[in-house]
């Protein structure tokens, strides 16, 4: 693979155009785009400024407040550095195994949080430029017109993430920023009364999240050669899979795939994820780029979320969504699909099998139980690997025998798809911008592109759908030439 | 007769040497305070029950109550002083709420509830407070301390073991450990010590068992810290 793009000969003489969405704490991401006096893109990257003070904070806290510590590193998935980061200190506290009943209720509390983050991305973010066309008027271009044409598609979002957010409730204690997880196990346990004010509406969930398959699935049928191409590139497929190869977003161990859909790395276990991944580090990057060790920096980078895991998985233990998976996998032709707008809907087959998993859960006598917590001898290190919403989410934990954390190590989901945004925006600049005089609707185009992979930075825009967004032309020389903001 | 006092233009009754905050509590009166504690004599320096008696401020904790004294405590002025001291008690030191395992049994976030300390107000100091691990079943998290000397005064008076002390002054001021290393490791220390259980914020902390006890089942998520202190005073 090629990193065509990444940087320009003679960047001096170029036009900058920067696409700059508005600073948040969760993230605050940027697109340049370098072009030459015929308006050819000549340079294409895509940067987002981490929040890496995070692992230092860490350092020298008690272990025990890490797991709720860790939630305010991300808005918008929470739950998801919540559960890694118990799952990562269960060994410091002995828990080698945690008890059923503890397992079973960081599942749900899991699944929820899948469910209500790809309602969320899905329905308020995505759904306008879906429905409406990337370059529809940008006033018609949020969820605000998106309840006004397609009323019922609105609402069962709304509900869709409602019902996720209250099973984080009932299981974390509260919808953000909750206490659930603790190291060795949970801290709560559901009451009969709890588990079937969830029972009520779980079978709603999964029609209606069936019918977010369907749209999705719709688009890709009827519109194949802007969904199947747009953006295209191909790159390897990496995510954690249980041990019989299915589907698993909560624990198991790592896998990947390469490009033509052959396994190339398999069962290795999560305490070992830094022997197979190096981050690498570009000058013009605040965000490290991972890749797998084995294959080197040129070869190895990868996709992570739900369009590597639907497609890494052998297949889905949930009836329903296994049937979709059979549908995405055959949409394909025997090859992985890669379009990154696919990523929508391996995001909704994800989003039904999430729906299918708390349903079947709720049946679970365990989910009532008080053996909330198991302990043993105490381990000095742990890594917690878990499927968030966007992707593979790792923590690693050094604790000292003082209790105090002594070495902390955190690669979220963004991070890994780095090169992976990166290459999307780079194959839309060629393709849609290259020579072309550029408008809102054009530099809609990257965000599209972008906003498939729902990276971190969208939290930014989640709360409004809409990604808002300041364009500025500035000349070689680094004068401003012209600028406009939209959006926001 | 009994004797009485006006605390904000209601009658309170008390007893010969009671002070203005224990006459008003025993009454039903919700006067606040941190650093005060039925077990001590007043101490003063929270300055959270500031009342004005005979129109001068002055801490009921410390204050006898007066015959026909007309008192103002709960009142727009006060409490707006009340929280003003508050914000700068969340200012001077580093509270991080959301992962401290106090959060939910903290008297200082209940009053700052209370209080409706809802912005920020000064700059924060960031001091650098060092956590001291040393300990094998208790940490000491400095970062939360606030200076009610409640520590200092139970193990010197109830432990008998003077394990801490207050040094510094002004803005400069902290908590110390009595021992040569400064370790509270290499004191005689114990999780048993009265010292041990009567941090009113998050800086005496048992080891190891953070948020076993679920958000909505904590102190203050059952009742406040105005309808607890007074069913306690009853
Ligand atoms: S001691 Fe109280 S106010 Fe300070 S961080 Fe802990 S809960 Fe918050």
């Amino acid at each position: 693979m090629s990193f065509e793009l990444e940087t320009a000969a003679n960047r001096e003489s170029l036009r900058r155009v920067a696409i700059d969405p508005v600073s948040r704490v969760e993230g605050h991401g940027k697109v340049t785009l370098l072009l030459d006096e015929a308006g050819h893109v000549r340079e294409a990257r895509l940067h987002i400024v981490e929040f890496r003070g995070f692992e230092k904070f860490i350092q020298g806290r008690p272990y025990w407040e890490v797991p709720v510590m860790v939630q305010r590193l991300c808005g918008i998935c929470p739950v998801s550095h919540h559960l890694a980061a118990a799952k990562a200190l269960d060994p410091v506290v002995g828990a080698l195994t945690i008890t059923p009943t503890a397992e079973k209720i960081r599942r749900l509390m899991h699944y929820g949080q899948v469910l209500q983050s790809h309602a969320l991305h899905f329905f308020h973010l995505s759904s306008p430029d879906l429905l409406f066309g990337f370059e529809s008027p940008v006033q018609q271009r949020n969820i605000v017109g998106v309840a006004g044409a397609y009323p019922e598609v609105a609402r069962q979002g709304v509900l869709l993430r409602k019902f996720g957010q209250e099973v984080i409730r009932i299981t974390a204690g509260k919808r953000v920023h909750g206490t659930g997880a603790i190291p060795g196990g949970v801290n709560k346990s559901l009451t009969a009364a709890e588990r079937d004010e969830l029972l009520q509406d779980a079978d709603q969930m999964i029609q209606w999240s069936r019918d977010a398959v369907h749209l999705a699935r719709r688009l890709h049928e009827t519109n194949g050669s802007l969904y199947d191409e747009f953006g295209l590139f191909r790159s390897h497929l990496f995510s954690i899979v249980r041990a019989d190869g299915a589907l698993d977003l909560y624990d198991g161990s790592l896998r990947l795939r390469d490009a033509r859909g052959q396994i190339v790395l398999d069962h290795l276990p999560c305490a070992d994820y830094a022997t197979h991944i190096t981050e690498e580090v570009k000058p013009w990057s605040y965000m490290k780029l991972p890749f797998i060790t084995e294959l080197g920096a040129a070869r190895g980078w990868y996709k992570v979320g739900p369009l590597a895991r639907v497609q890494n998985c052998d297949f889905i233990p949930s009836p329903l969504a296994e049937l979709e998976r059979q549908a995405f996998v055959a949409h394909g032709e025997g090859e992985p699909i890669h379009a990154p707008l696919a990523y929508h809907w391996a995001r909704m087959i994800e989003m039904l099998h999430a729906a299918e998993v708390i349903r079947s859960l709720l049946d679970d006598p365990d989910l009532l139980s008080d053996n909330r917590l198991a302990e043993g001898p105490r381990q000095r290190e742990g890594v917690g690997i878990i499927e968030a919403p966007r992707g593979t989410l790792i923590h690693h934990y050094r604790v000292g025998d003082d209790d105090l954390v002594s070495y902390c190590n955190l690669i979220v989901s963004t991070t890994h798809n780095n090169q992976a945004m990166n290459e999307a925006v780079r194959q839309v600049a060629r393709r849609y911008l290259d020579g072309r005089q550029l408008t809102e609707g054009l530099l809609n185009h990257i965000e599209v592109a972008i906003r498939a992979f729902d990276p971190c930075l969208s939290c930014a825009t989640h709360a409004l759908g809409k990604m808002p967004l300041a364009v500025e032309l500035v000349n070689a020389d680094g004068s401003l030439v012209d600028s406009a903001t939209s959006g926001g | 007769m009994t004797k009485q006092f006006l605390l904000d233009g209601q009658p309170v009754p008390f007893d010969d040497g009671q002070t203005i905050l224990e006459a008003a509590r025993k009454a039903g009166h919700y006067i606040p305070s941190l650093c005060w504690h039925k077990d001590f004599p007043p101490h003063g320096s929270c300055k959270l029950c500031v009342v004005k008696a005979a129109g001068r401020h002055v801490s009921a904790c410390a204050t006898p109550a007066k015959e026909g004294w007309e008192v103002e405590s709960n009142t727009p002025e006060i409490n707006g002083e009340r929280r003003g001291l508050l914000q700068m008690l969340f200012v001077e030191g580093n509270h991080f709420c959301p992962s401290c395992e106090k959060s939910g049994n903290c008297e200082l976030q209940a009053l700052a509830y209370e209080y409706e300390v809802l912005t920020p107000r000064f700059r924060h100091f960031f001091p650098d407070r060092p956590v001291d691990a040393s300990h094998p079943d208790v940490l000491l998290d400095f970062n939360r301390c606030i200076f009610c000397e409640l520590c200092v005064r139970a193990s010197r008076e109830i432990d008998g073991k003077s394990v801490f002390a207050l040094t510094g002054r002004g803005i400069g001021k902290h908590l110390v450990v009595n021992a040569e290393s400064g370790q509270l490791g290499d004191t005689d220390f114990s999780a048993t010590d009265a010292a041990a259980h009567i941090c009113p914020v998050g800086v005496i902390l048992p080891k190891g068992t953070g948020f076993a006890v679920p958000i909505g089942e904590r102190s203050f998520d059952v009742a406040t810290i105005r309808s607890k202190t007074l069913k306690e005073s009853s």
